[in-house]
């Protein structure tokens, strides 16, 4: 690290001589400890990274089928739908907010892809983008609270999870609409797609270019990185000149739009669209966000995390099947990550200079 | 903002306050070389908050390549007067001249765009992100080529090495890697990223709120020789600290509020530190000349 670097330095050096010989000692003096925490500080998904590694090698050496390509194909659909969320949850979770109503927006979206193509005769296209726009209207609700309201966003995404959860329940009548009903383009994220050996659907494709797009903007342009400041120090964003405001809105509208796609691959995997689907997914999706080593006091993560923290929740799950492990184990185990990850993060981030 | 409301016992009744008793008792023993050219001027500015006021009448003037301290008690007005010169608070009455054209800022933001650039005292820096990325922050330059047209692809490499550039010309030897982040450096190093960044994007003035104030000995020093610095290269510096040694050290005149007002401009060259804080405590008065 180049902390170790700077501290001859006049500017480098503390205070006074003790402070002084007592820092440079206790970096001379870095434990292999200290180096592994300096090392998941600078890199928030490296962490993740490799207890993925670690724990699909440990149930491939349990099951050997565990990476069959049968497998892992089978894995990485039922990843899909929560990665996608994930996505919307990080940026969301990067600005020090959370949603809680994330899971429900999507169901709120997809019964309106589904019921205006099958009921109400809607051309395809149409349809898809009104889901997106009901998707993009219920983060622009959320944003609309966190920011002119000052409504903390645990509140107000709890109020809104109860709203769009009823709203979907009304809107559809509490009616499933097959995915055989709607025209092929809804559907076009269940098809399968063979990539190599592994037997895919369009919307695990579809996920994939979203992580590389919004890891794209995260990273590299000035959207991403005000959001990552505004997360991080929102007074010493607001005083560089950020509009804090405007950030975190475009950031819950944002996470709208992803919501719409996710709804789009959730209808092509559960080949349905039902107000039943995928009622634990606002709690998943938080899940992975925090498995994947995201900071729950914002401005520290990535997508790349929150699709290694997707991917170990399904490998474990998936995992502990094929070891014969009884089922009610699998949420212990998740638990167990989530709590573990918040408790290594809160390491992290006493990180010394 | 708290310190000017605790500042008012004094009732509305008398917002105008007679002009401070000299303001020149320095000015003129420090005109000997050519005559100062002002680049910020305030004239009689009037801030109340509800009954209790803040500045009742304030001139304050600052000259081309010199470093003006300003000194006070706690809710003195030293707070409100810079607030109201970089647009944090709008003044109720006076007027700002800008390089001898009036202005009025309705914001940080808009000072800033007048090209003058504050260091608060909160060190506005982003812990999380490097010291390149805190240099540029709310100004980050797009890359010229295609990527930046289509998909606004950060400049990042240029913007570490004029980062880099801007560390080397204010003598700051401590920050080599502009992709370190800032949480991993000294409260020091900070100060000095945020200096860089204010001296960087500040082609007036530069503002710097009590930069010592939580530094040590050795790491404040520093601060002060990046100061002098950039008196050496002509930017004209406000500095607002409790901390007379350092003022006295590196100021060319001190501005002593008293009581929401200005109670004299005096020149470390002529006046002593302990003569400026009884001036400020009411306990000597500066007489006119």
């Amino acid at each position: 690290m180049s902390s170790l670097a700077d501290h001859g330095g006049p500017i480098g050096a503390v205070s006074d001589g003790a402070a002084t010989i007592e820092e440079l000692g206790g970096s001379r003096r870095a434990t292999p400890l200290d180096r592994v925490q300096r090392s998941l500080h600078a890199h928030p998904a490296l962490g993740p990274f490799l207890v993925l590694a670690c724990s699909s090698l440990i149930f491939y050496a349990l099951n050997g089928r565990f990476l069959a390509s049968e497998n892992v194909s089978l894995m990485l659909q039922q990843v899909a739908v929560i990665a996608a969320l994930g996505v919307g949850q990080t940026l969301i979770i990067l600005t020090a907010g959370i949603d809680l109503s994330i899971g429900a927006a999507m169901i709120l979206a997809q019964l309106f892809m589904a019921q205006l193509a099958a009921n109400d005769h809607w051309a395809a296209l149409p349809a898809l983008l009104l889901g997106c726009v009901v998707g993009i209207g219920t983060g622009a609700l959320n944003g609309t609270l966190v920011t002119r309201f000052r409504v903390p966003p645990f509140i107000a995404t709890l109020g809104t999870l109860s709203i769009l959860t009823s709203s979907g329940l009304l809107y559809s009548q509490g009616q499933t609409t097959q995915a055989s009903q709607m025209p092929g383009l809804l559907n076009w994220t269940g098809n399968l797609v063979k990539i190599g050996p592994f037997n895919l659907i369009n919307g695990v494709l579809v996920v994939f270019v979203l992580y590389l797009a919004v890891n794209y903007l995260l990273t590299q342009t000035r959207w991403g990185r005000h959001v990552y400041a505004v997360g991080d120090d929102l007074e010493a964003a607001r005083l560089a000149g950020i509009r804090t405001r405007l950030v975190l809105f475009s950031v819950y509208a944002f996470a709208g739009l992803i919501v719409g796609i996710a709804a789009w691959v959730s209808i092509g995997y559960t080949g349905a669209a039902s107000p039943n689907n995928a009622v634990d997914a606002n709690l998943q999706s938080i899940t992975a966000v925090v498995i994947g080593g995201t900071s729950l006091f914002g401005g520290r993560g990535g997508v790349f995390g929150t699709l290694f923290g997707a991917l170990i929740v399904v490998v474990f799950t998936s995992g502990l099947t094929l070891a014969n492990v009884n089922d009610l184990y699998q949420p212990i185990a998740e638990g167990v990550l989530v709590i573990a990850a918040v408790g290594v993060d809160q390491w992290i981030r006493r990180v010394k200079a | 903002m708290s310190t000017s409301v605790s500042s008012g016992g004094e009732p509305l009744a008398a917002p105008t306050a007679p002009a401070p008793a000299s303001l020149d008792a320095a000015g003129g023993a420090a005109a000997a070389g050519p005559p100062p050219v002002p680049v910020l001027e305030a004239r009689g500015l009037v801030k109340t908050f509800g009954h209790v006021i803040g500045l009742r009448g304030v001139d304050l003037t600052l000259n081309r390549g010199e470093v003006l301290g300003i000194i006070g008690d706690n809710g003195a007005g030293k707070s409100t007067l810079i607030k109201c010169l970089t647009g944090a608070l709008q003044p109720d009455r006076g007027e700002i001249l800008l390089e001898g054209r009036q202005v009025s800022f309705r914001s940080p933001l808009d000072s800033r765009q007048h090209g003058i650039e504050t260091v608060y005292q909160t060190l506005a820096v982003s812990p999380a992100l490097d010291i390149a990325a805190n240099m540029f922050l709310g100004r980050e330059r797009v890359s010229k080529g295609p990527l930046g047209l289509l998909f606004r692809k950060l400049d990042k490499r240029g913007m570490r090495a004029e980062a880099r550039q801007q560390m080397a010309r204010l003598g700051i030897t401590t920050l080599q890697d502009m992709s370190q982040r800032v949480e991993t450096l000294s409260g020091g190093q900070r100060q000095a990223v945020a200096v860089a960044r204010a001296a960087a994007f500040g082609s007036k003035l530069i503002v710097l709120d009590e930069p010592t104030a939580a530094l040590g000995v050795r790491e404040s020093e520093q601060v002060l020789e990046l100061i002098r610095e950039l008196r050496r290269q002509q930017l004209p510096v406000i500095l607002i600290s409790h901390n007379m040694p350092h003022v006295f050290s590196v100021c060319d005149r001190v501005h002593i509020q008293r009581l929401g007002a200005c109670a004299g401009v005096v020149s470390p060259a002529t006046t002593s530190a302990e003569e400026a804080v009884a001036i400020m405590t009411g306990a000597k008065q500066l007489v006119a000349q």
